[in-house]
C-alpha cells in the first residue's frame, strides 16, 4: 500500500472541495477501495471519507432516496425495500458476506470494480484497465468469470455487482455532485461498456461524488425478485444473475424490466428481451424467446460459453416465477 | 534416474534392509502389534471418551500465541517480492527506492544474501524437510513464476509491503516447460515414491479387459489444488548466540530445524523451532522458503524477524497437489466379480522434488482382481514444487477408481455397495499380506442402513423436488496406516505422582495433546489432570512428523515404549518391601496411580510409595519403539463407507449436497468429539475437491491466477450440510491402542460418492473435478 493522508468529510461541499486535490479517493466502507490499495492497483495520494454523509433511506416522490452513506445492510433489512423492492432486498442479501455487507455503503458498491483476475495481478499480468494501452491477458487466459455481452477486444471483464443489477432493473437513479455543481444520471448510464477505454468504469467525472440513489415507483401490481446463479451456495460473484419487475394483467405483460449480472462490463439491462415481451402473453415459451434475443449477441470467450444457455434458462425462470406470485 | 532419485532409493534401501534383518530376528511375539496393547480393550475409562480439547479454552479466549503472535524487543517485519517469470534469469534488479522507503531496514536479494547451502529434499535422508532442494536467493536463476526474488525488512508490515511493492525487476526469459500437453509429447517417466516404483502388475489385466463381458474404461482427471490453512504461514525467529530460535507453524518441528541447520551448516542443535499451536497444516507446514529467508535476513540485520507470508503469498511458495489425468479400465463377469483392475495415468512434479501424485496407492489393496495393473507416470514442468496435501494419492485416487466401480455397477445392474462387497479381497490383492483388521463390510452395512440407501433409485434422474433433482451415490474411503521409524518419548514421573511426557509431536487443531494426554492417563492409571504433555519443540525426543495420519500411533508407540521402561525403573526402584517385589516388569501393569501385578491386581504398590522409598524425587526415562515392522506383516488399512445425497438444479445446472454420512472402519477411536472433527473436515474438504478446488495455472506463464481465497473457491457454511459420522470401533490388533489414524480418511471417497450421487441424481457421469454447474447444464 501507497502512503496516503486521510480526511473525513463533514458535509457535501466538503467532500467535493477536498477531493478536488489531484488523486484524491472517496472512501466509503473501503471493503473494495482498501484491497486494491494493499495490491497497489490503486495509488491515492488522500482519501476522502464520505461514510459521516447521508445515509437516510427516505420516502421519496412514492419512491425511495437513499443515501449514500447508507450501508448496504441496512438497506437490505429496511421494511420498504423488503416489501416493495424486494429485488433490491434479495440482490444485496445474494452478495458478500454479512461482515462484508455491514461495512458496504452503498455509494462504494455502485463503483465497486471488477473482480478480473488479471486486472487484480498488477505485478505479473498485462491489464488495459490498470495500464491503457497494455493489453489484456484475459482474453487468452482465465475468462469463465468474464463478459459474454458488449466486451471489446481490450477488455473483457464484468462489473461485480449484484445490488447495481437489481437498481438497473428499477430504473434507479444516480445523484451527483462535483465540482461544476449537481446532477442526476440513470443507474443504467452511470456504468459503460469498455470499447476502447475500460480505465473508465463510469461515466462519473473526477472528483464527482455519488450523493443519493433515487428509486421510483413500481408500476401497480409488479412483483420483482432476483436470481443469483454462482459456483456456491454462498459467498461467490454471480456468473450470472437476474433482476427482473414483472407486471401482468390478464395474463398479457403491462410491463417488464430486466437487468442481468455477470455478464458484461455493466449491469445489462435487456432491453432486447424487454421490447420482445412488452404487451405480449407471460408464457413460458415468450420468456425463453425473448430470452434467446436478447443473448442473440451474445460473444462467449474459451472458458464461459455456459454463461449464454445459463442466462437464456435464469432469465425465463426468473420471470416464470414471477408469474408464479402473480397467478 | 537422475541423482535425486537415486540418493532417495538408497536411504530407503538401507531402511529396508534393517527392518527385513530385525523381522528375521524377532521372535514373533516381540513384533509390534504382536502381542496387542492392552489399552485397546480398556472400557469406560479415559480411551473413547469425549474429553474436550485441552487447549480449547485457551484458543477461544485468543490466549494461544501462534507463530507471527511473538512480538520481540527490536523486531523487524519482513515481505517478499516474487518474480513473474517461470525460468530464466534476472537482468536486473532495482531496489532503490525500496531501499529509501521510509522505515525500510534491510534489501536482501541473491546480491547480498549470505551464503546457504541448499535444503535437504523431503524424504532425500531421514531428517530432510524442504519441499524441494533448490537453493534459495543465492543466485540470478528463476525456476519458477512466483519464486522470492527479494526480501525487505522494515519497522512495521506496512512499510515493509509498500518498499517491497516498489522493486522492479527485469528478466532474460528463457522457453520454461509449463504445458503439460507439451511436456507429454517429449515423454514421460516412471514414478517414484518412497522409494518404491509407483507400478504394481499381476497377470495381464489388459488382455482380460479385452475378454471381459462387462467392463468401464475411462479417464477421469483432477486438478492442481493449493494449501489454504486459515493460519497463513508464518515464522517469528532470531539468532541468539549463534542460536537460531524460531516459532513456528510447523508438522515437523526435529525435521525442519535439522534442514535449517544443514543450510546454515551449523550443528543441528544450533536451531530450536518451537510451534505449539498450528491453524492447519494438511501437508503444507513443512519448510519453505520462508523459513530460509527470515532466518538470513535476521542474521544479516541482527534483528528478530517477523515473516508472515501473504495468501498469495502462500501460493507463491507453499506447494500444493498436482493434478492427474487417470484411467480407470475394470473388466467383470456378471455376477460382479473383477477380472481386471487397471488404474494408471499421468501426473505433474518439477525436477527439485520427489513427490508425484501417488494416485494409485488406494487401489493397491482395493479389491481382488486376478489381474491388476497399476503404473503412475508423470512429466517435469517449471512451476512450484507440489507437496502433499491431505491423503495425497488417496484423495483423488478414490474419485477415479470409485466412480469407475460406480459406472461398472450400473453396467452389471448392480447396487454399488453389493459390487464392492462381492470384491472383497481375502489378503492384500498386490502385496499378498494378511490384512491387520478390515471391517469395511460391517461399515458399508451400518452405514446404509443409517443413511436409508434402500431410498436409492437405481434409475438416475427419476426423483425431483421442485426445481431439483436428487439423488444418492456412495463410494469407499481409504487410508493407510503407517508409523514412521524414529519416535521416541521421555516420561518424568515425579514423587507427588504427576507424570509429565515429552516428544516432540505437532498440535495442528486436532487434539494431539488431549488424546496423548487421555491415552497416557490411562497407560499408568492416572487422572488425566496429572498428566502434563509438552510438544511442538525440536529440543524433545523423536522425530515424529504429523503426515500420514500416523501421529497418533508413532506418538502412542513411543510413550508405549517410555512406559515400559519406567516399569522396569519402578519394579527395580520398588525394592524387597514392595508387594510387587520379585515380580518381572512383564507382569506388572498400572492402575490407580500405581503398579499392580496383571493378574492380582491386590498386588499393588503406588507410584508415591515406590518413590516415597526410593528416596527419589522423580524417575525419568527415556526410550524409543521398535521399528514399525508391523506394516511388513500386515497390510494395514482404514476404511470408510461414504454415502451422499446431492442435488442439482435442473435450470442453473448448480450442484449442492443436501446429506452426507460417512461410516468408518478406524480401529478404536480414542475420543470421539476429536475423531468426529477430523472425520467431518476431512469431508468437508472432500466436498471442496469435488465441487468447486481449482488452481488456475495459467499455462501460458505458469503463473497461478486465482491465489486468494475470493476467486479459489472452498466450501463456506451453506454448502456444507449436516455430515453423520459413525464407525465401528473394532481394535486393531496390530496398532498401538488398536488405532488407526484418521486425520486423512475423510477426503477420501467422498469426491467419488458425489459425483456418484450427481449422476444418480440427473444421470450425467462427470470424470473431470471439481464439478461445476457448467458441466451439468
Ligand atoms: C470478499 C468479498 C466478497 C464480495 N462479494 C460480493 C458479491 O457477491 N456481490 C457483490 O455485489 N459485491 C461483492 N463484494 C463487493 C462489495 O459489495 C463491495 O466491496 C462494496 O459494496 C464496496 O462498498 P464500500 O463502501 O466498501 O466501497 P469502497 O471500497 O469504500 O469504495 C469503492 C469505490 O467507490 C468509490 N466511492 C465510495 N463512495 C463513493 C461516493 N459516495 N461517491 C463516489 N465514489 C465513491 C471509492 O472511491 C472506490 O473507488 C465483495 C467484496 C468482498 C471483499
Amino acid at each position: 500500500m501507497t502512503p496516503f493522508t486521510y480526511a473525513r468529510a463533514s458535509d457535501v461541499p466538503d467532500a467535493v472541495r477536498l477531493a478536488s486535490l489531484e488523486a484524491t479517493k472517496y472512501l466509503g466502507g473501503g471493503t473494495n477501495l482498501v484491497d486494491l490499495m494493499r495490491e497497489t492497483i490503486e495509488r491515492p495520494e488522500a482519501l476522502v471519507d464520505v461514510t459521516g454523509l447521508s445515509a437516510a433511506i427516505e420516502d421519496h416522490q412514492g419512491g425511495l432516496l437513499i443515501g449514500a452513506a447508507a450501508r448496504n445492510t441496512a438497506l437490505a433489512e429496511h421494511r420498504m425495500v423488503r416489501e416493495t423492492y424486494p429485488v433490491l432486498a434479495r440482490a444485496i442479501l445474494s452478495g458478500a458476506s454479512a461482515q462484508v455487507r455491514n461495512m458496504a455503503t452503498v455509494g462504494g458498491n455502485l463503483l465497486q470494480r471488477t473482480r478480473c483476475a488479471y486486472f487484480y495481478d498488477p505485478e505479473g499480468s498485462r491489464c488495459n484497465k490498470r495500464s491503457p494501452g497494455e493489453g489484456c491477458d484475459a482474453v487468452g487466459g482465465f475468462n469463465r468469470m468474464h463478459a459474454i455481452l458488449g466486451a471489446s477486444s481490450a477488455c473483457i471483464a464484468t462489473h461485480p455487482s449484484d445490488m447495481c443489477v437489481a437498481l438497473a432493473a428499477l430504473d434507479a437513479l444516480i445523484h451527483v455532485q462535483g465540482p461544476a455543481g449537481e446532477r442526476t444520471v440513470a443507474l443504467t448510464d452511470l456504468h459503460r461498456l469498455p470499447a476502447d477505454r475500460p480505465d473508465l468504469d463510469s461515466t462519473l467525472e473526477p472528483g464527482e461524488l455519488i450523493t443519493a440513489v433515487a428509486l421510483p415507483s413500481l408500476p401497480t401490481g409488479a412483483h420483482s425478485t432476483y436470481r443469483k446463479v454462482r459456483d456456491r451456495a454462498s459467498y461467490a460473484f454471480a456468473l450470472v444473475s437476474v433482476g427482473a419487475v414483472l407486471a401482468v394483467e390478464d395474463g398479457i405483460i403491462t410491463d417488464v424490466r430486466i437487468a442481468l449480472g455477470g455478464v458484461a462490463h455493466k449491469p445489462w439491462r435487456a432491453s432486447t428481451a424487454e421490447a420482445a415481451l412488452r404487451g405480449r402473453q407471460a408464457t413460458p415459451e415468450n420468456f425463453r424467446a425473448a430470452a434467446e434475443a436478447e443473448l442473440l449477441d451474445a460473444q462467449p470467450l474459451r472458458d464461459n460459453g455456459f454463461k449464454v444457455p445459463l442466462a437464456i434458462r435464469t432469465i425465463t425462470a426468473t420471470l416464470g416465477e414471477l408469474t408464479g406470485e402473480n397467478a | 534416474m537422475n541423482l535425486l532419485d537415486q540418493a532417495k532409493q538408497a536411504v530407503q534401501g538401507m531402511a529396508q534392509a534393517v527392518m527385513t534383518k530385525a523381522v528375521a530376528l524377532a521372535p514373533d511375539s516381540w513384533v509390534p502389534g504382536g502381542q496387542p496393547d492392552p489399552l485397546m480393550h480398556s472400557k469406560h475409562g479415559l480411551i473413547g471418551a469425549p474429553v474436550s480439547r485441552l487447549d480449547g479454552p485457551l484458543k477461544v479466549t485468543g490466549k494461544a500465541a501462534f507463530a507471527a503472535e511473538f512480538p520481540l524487543p527490536d523486531m523487524v517485519y519482513a515481505a517478499l517480492a516474487y518474480s513473474t517469470i517461470a525460468k530464466g534469469r534476472i537482468r536486473s534488479l532495482d531496489i532503490a527506492r525500496a531501499e529509501k522507503a521510509p522505515g525500510v531496514v534491510l534489501v536482501m536479494t541473491h546480491h547480498n544474501a549470505p551464503r546457504l547451502q541448499p535444503p535437504p529434499l523431503f524424504l532425500s535422508e531421514e531428517k530432510a524437510a524442504a519441499g524441494d532442494n533448490l537453493p534459495v536467493m543465492q543466485d540470478d536463476r528463476i525456476h519458477w513464476n512466483g519464486q522470492p526474488i527479494a526480501l525487505i525488512l522494515a519497522g512495521t508490515q506496512e512499510q515493509a509491503d509498500h518498499a517491497a511493492s516498489l522493486i522492479r525487476a527485469t528478466y532474460i526469459e528463457e522457453d520454461a516447460q509449463i504445458s503439460i500437453a507439451a511436456a507429454r509429447a517429449e515423454g514421460t517417466t516412471q514414478s517414484q515414491f518412497m522409494g518404491q516404483p509407483l507400478h504394481n502388475e499381476s497377470g495381464d489385466a489388459e488382455a482380460a479387459l479385452a475378454e471381459a463381458p462387462f467392463k468401464v474404461d475411462a479417464t477421469y482427471t483432477t486438478p492442481r489444488h493449493n494449501h489454504n490453512p486459515i493460519e497463513l504461514h508464518a515464522v517469528t525467529l532470531f539468532w541468539q548466540g549463534g542460536v537460531l530460535r524460531v516459532h513456528d507453524a510447523q508438522q515437523l518441528v526435529t525435521h525442519s530445524a535439522f534442514t535449517l541447520s544443514r543450510v546454515f551448516d551449523i550443528p543441528e542443535e544450533k536451531v530450536i523451532i518451537t510451534s505449539p499451536y498450528v491453524g492447519g497444516g494438511f501437508g503444507s507446514k513443512s519448510l519453505w522458503q520462508h523459513h530460509i529467508l527470515a532466518a538470513a535476513a535476521a542474521r544479516m540485520a541482527g534483528r528478530p524477524v517477523r515473516l508472515m507470508l501473504s495468501r498469495e503469498g502462500v501460493y507463491r511458495i507453499v506447494g500444493g497437489r498436482s493434478p492427474t489425468e487417470q484411467r480407470v479400465a475394470l473388466g467383470a463377469t456378471a455376477d460382479g466379480k473383477l477380472t481386471a483392475l487397471i488404474h494408471s495415468g499421468l501426473t505433474v512434479k518439477t525436477p527439485h522434488n520427489a513427490m508425484p501424485e501417488p494416485f494409485i496407492l488406494p487401489t493397491r489393496s482395493a479389491y481382488a482382481a486376478d489381474n491388476i495393473l497399476l503404473d503412475v507416470r508423470h512429466v517435469e514442468l517449471d512451476m512450484l514444487g507440489n507437496t502433499f496435501m491431505r491423503a495425497p494419492g488417496e484423495a483423488v485416487g478414490t474419485f477415479a477408481l470409485e466412480s469407475a466401480m460406480d459406472e461398472l455397477a450400473e453396467k452389471l445392474g448392480m447396487d454399488p455397495i453389493e459390487l464392492r462387497l462381492r470384491n472383497e479381497p481375502e489378503k492384500d490383492p498386490t502385496s499378498g499380506l494378511p490384512f491387520s483388521a478390515r471391517h469395511i463390510a460391517q461399515a458399508w452395512r451400518t452405514g446404509a442402513e443409517r443413511f436409508g440407501w434402500h431410498r436409492r433409485k437405481p434409475v438416475p434422474g427419476t426423483v425431483r423436488e421442485g426445481e431439483w433433482l436428487v439423488g444418492m451415490g456412495c463410494a469407499t474411503a481409504t487410508y493407510p496406516y503407517y508409523r514412521m521409524p524414529g519416535g521416541a518419548a521421555r516420561l518424568t514421573l515425579t514423587s507427588d505422582g504427576h507424570v509429565t511426557v515429552d516428544v516432540a509431536v505437532h498440535e495442528m487443531g486436532m487434539g494431539t495433546a488431549t488424546v496423548q494426554s487421555q491415552v497416557t492417563a490411562e497407560r499408568l492409571g492416572l487422572s488425566i489432570d496429572m498428566i502434563r504433555f509438552n510438544y511442538g519443540d525440536s529440543t524433545l525426543p523423536g522425530l515424529i512428523m504429523a503426515g500420514g495420519s500416523q501421529q497418533t500411533a508413532a506418538t502412542g508407540a513411543s510413550i508405549l515404549a517410555a512406559y515400559d521402561a519406567l516399569k522396569k525403573e519402578l519394579v527395580a526402584l520398588a525394592g524387597n518391601s514392595s508387594p510387587l517385589a520379585g515380580l518381572k516388569p512383564d507382569e506388572v501393569g498400572s492402575r490407580d496411580a500405581g503398579l499392580c501385578k496383571l493378574d492380582e491386581p491386590d498386588r499393588y504398590d503406588s507410584y508415591a510409595a515406590i518413590l516415597g522409598r526410593a528416596r527419589r524425587e522423580e524417575v525419568r526415562v527415556e526410550a524409543s519403539p521398535p521399528p514399525p515392522l508391523e506394516t511388513m506383516h500386515w497390510s494395514m488399512h482404514s476404511h470408510g463407507a461414504m454415502f451422499c445425497e446431492a442435488r442439482v438444479n435442473i435450470v442453473t445446472g448448480e450442484p449442492r449436497i443436501s446429506r452426507f454420512l460417512g461410516s468408518f472402519d478406524c480401529g478404536r477411536i480414542l475420543n470421539p468429539k476429536t475423531a468426529a472433527s477430523q472425520f467431518r473436515g476431512g469431508i468437508i474438504m472432500g466436498l471442496g475437491l469435488a465441487l468447486m478446488e481449482e488452481t488456475q495455472f495459467d499455462e501460458r506463464k505458469g503463473r497461478i491466477m486465482n491465489a486468494n481465497l475470493a476467486d479459489y473457491h472452498v466450501p463456506v457454511h451453506l454448502d456444507v450440510p449436516e455430515i453423520d459420522v459413525i464407525w465401528t470401533d473394532i481394535p486393531d490388533p496390530h496398532t498401538p491402542m488398536g488405532a488407526r489414524g484418521v486425520g486423512e480418511i475423510g477426503i477420501t471417497g467422498t469426491g467419488a460418492a458425489v459425483a456418484n450421487a450427481i449422476y444418480n441424481a440427473t444421470g450425467k457421469r462427470i470424470r473431470d473435478l471439481p464439478i461445476t454447474l457448467d458441466k451439468l447444464l
